[in-house]
């Protein structure tokens, strides 16, 4: 029998491509998940949101908000999944103007909610990652 | 065979009428000692509301106006935004022209006073008189939306807001006949009623 003796360099080529591999198959995973909230939550969004707040996050005039102010999304993350649950009945601040009217209360899951808001979190400019159920479950135990 | 179904197609988009729906009836009478039948065709009736400046908007207002009219309720949370938005397009596309206007009936009269409306209209950037939004007696509301107009709504406390209607934006010419109604959710459908007044616009009779 005759042994194959490689060369160091291609040795230490493939280990480093193997290692690289293990490393994108993680990312894999969670940008999986990431693309499973996404496009769930596309579809949520169309069912429960668009019709006010438009196809491309527009809203209506000075009517119905916008939902590409990523700063006021950043800053009340923990107050998002509250708000699409039980409604809005307070004055807010969106892209520097002020917002009165109700916004009424979509009776979704804390699933349906995570994947929502990971949508309009990513969306119509956003870049602001991904909510998960869990989080969300913890910040509904918090609604005023 | 492919020639002739494109020009057919082509043909269909080019039209230079609209029909004219409703009931029709044919009447003879007597013009200079001879019998000359004509047909009558279903017309808006008279009404009376209020736009959103206080204002009383009767059917005399829309003599000699073509007209786009909708139903909704500015508390209205499913498809009213998204008809606003399509009417926007209408109102801006037609602002210019004084023989052109755009009727909003609420059909929840209790909650959207005079004030509600000028607020709504405010929030829509809609101001100037091309575009109405009126109140009126309910009854009366309703009655015009479902026999004359040909849009049914009804209150409902299972809906969501409180109402079901629907989402028709309804074409009325000079004479006040219904010449097209359009699903006022529908972005295609609207450029459709867009293209229709323009091709009603040029109608000998509505100059």
């Amino acid at each position: 029998m005759m042994a194959i003796r490689y060369p160091k360099s291609i040795v230490a080529a493939l280990g480093l491509s193997i290692v690289i591999a293990l490393f994108f198959s993680c990312e894999n995973n969670n940008s999986l998940e990431f693309k499973r909230y996404y496009s769930e939550g596309a579809a949520i969004y169309q069912t429960h949101c668009l019709n006010c707040h438009a196809a491309d996050g527009s809203g209506l005039l000075a009517l119905i908000p916008a939902l590409n102010d990523s700063t006021f999304l950043k800053n009340n993350k923990a107050s998002l999944a509250c708000a699409i649950r039980y409604g809005l009945k307070r004055p807010i601040k969106i892209n520097g103007k002020a917002y009165d009217e109700n916004m009424p209360a979509a009776n979704l899951a804390p699933m349906e909610i995570a994947q929502v808001i990971t949508y309009m979190n990513n969306s119509f400019g956003n870049q602001l990652g991904m909510v998960t159920m869990d989080e969300v479950e913890t910040d509904l135990k918090s609604c005023k | 065979m492919l020639a002739a179904g494109w020009s057919s197609c082509k043909t269909n988009d080019s039209k230079t009428s609209l029909p004219i729906f409703g009931s029709r009836k044919a009447v003879t009478k007597t013009v200079n000692g001879q019998s000359v039948t004509d047909t009558v065709y279903q017309t808006i009736p008279k009404f009376s509301f209020v736009n959103q400046y206080g204002d009383s908007i009767s059917n005399k207002n829309l003599d000699g106006k073509i007209y786009v009219a909708d139903f909704f309720f500015t508390t209205c949370p499913s498809i009213c935004p998204m008809m606003a938005r399509n009417l926007l397009t209408v109102y801006n596309t037609f602002k210019s022209k004084d023989d052109f206007k755009i009727l909003s009936h609420s059909i929840d009269p209790k909650h959207d006073s005079v004030p509600v409306l000028k607020k709504y209209a405010d929030k829509l950037g809609v101001s100037g008189n091309t575009w109405w939004f009126v109140q009126g007696k309910k009854e009366d509301v309703y009655t015009i939306a479902e026999k004359n107009y040909l849009v049914a709504v009804k209150q409902d406390s299972t809906a969501a807001g409180g109402y079901v209607h629907q989402g028709y934006f309804v074409l009325v010419d000079k004479q006040k006949r219904v010449r097209g109604a359009y699903d006022g959710t529908d972005p295609k459908q609207v450029d459709q009623l867009i293209a229709d007044i323009k091709t009603l616009q040029a109608e000998p009779d509505q100059k």
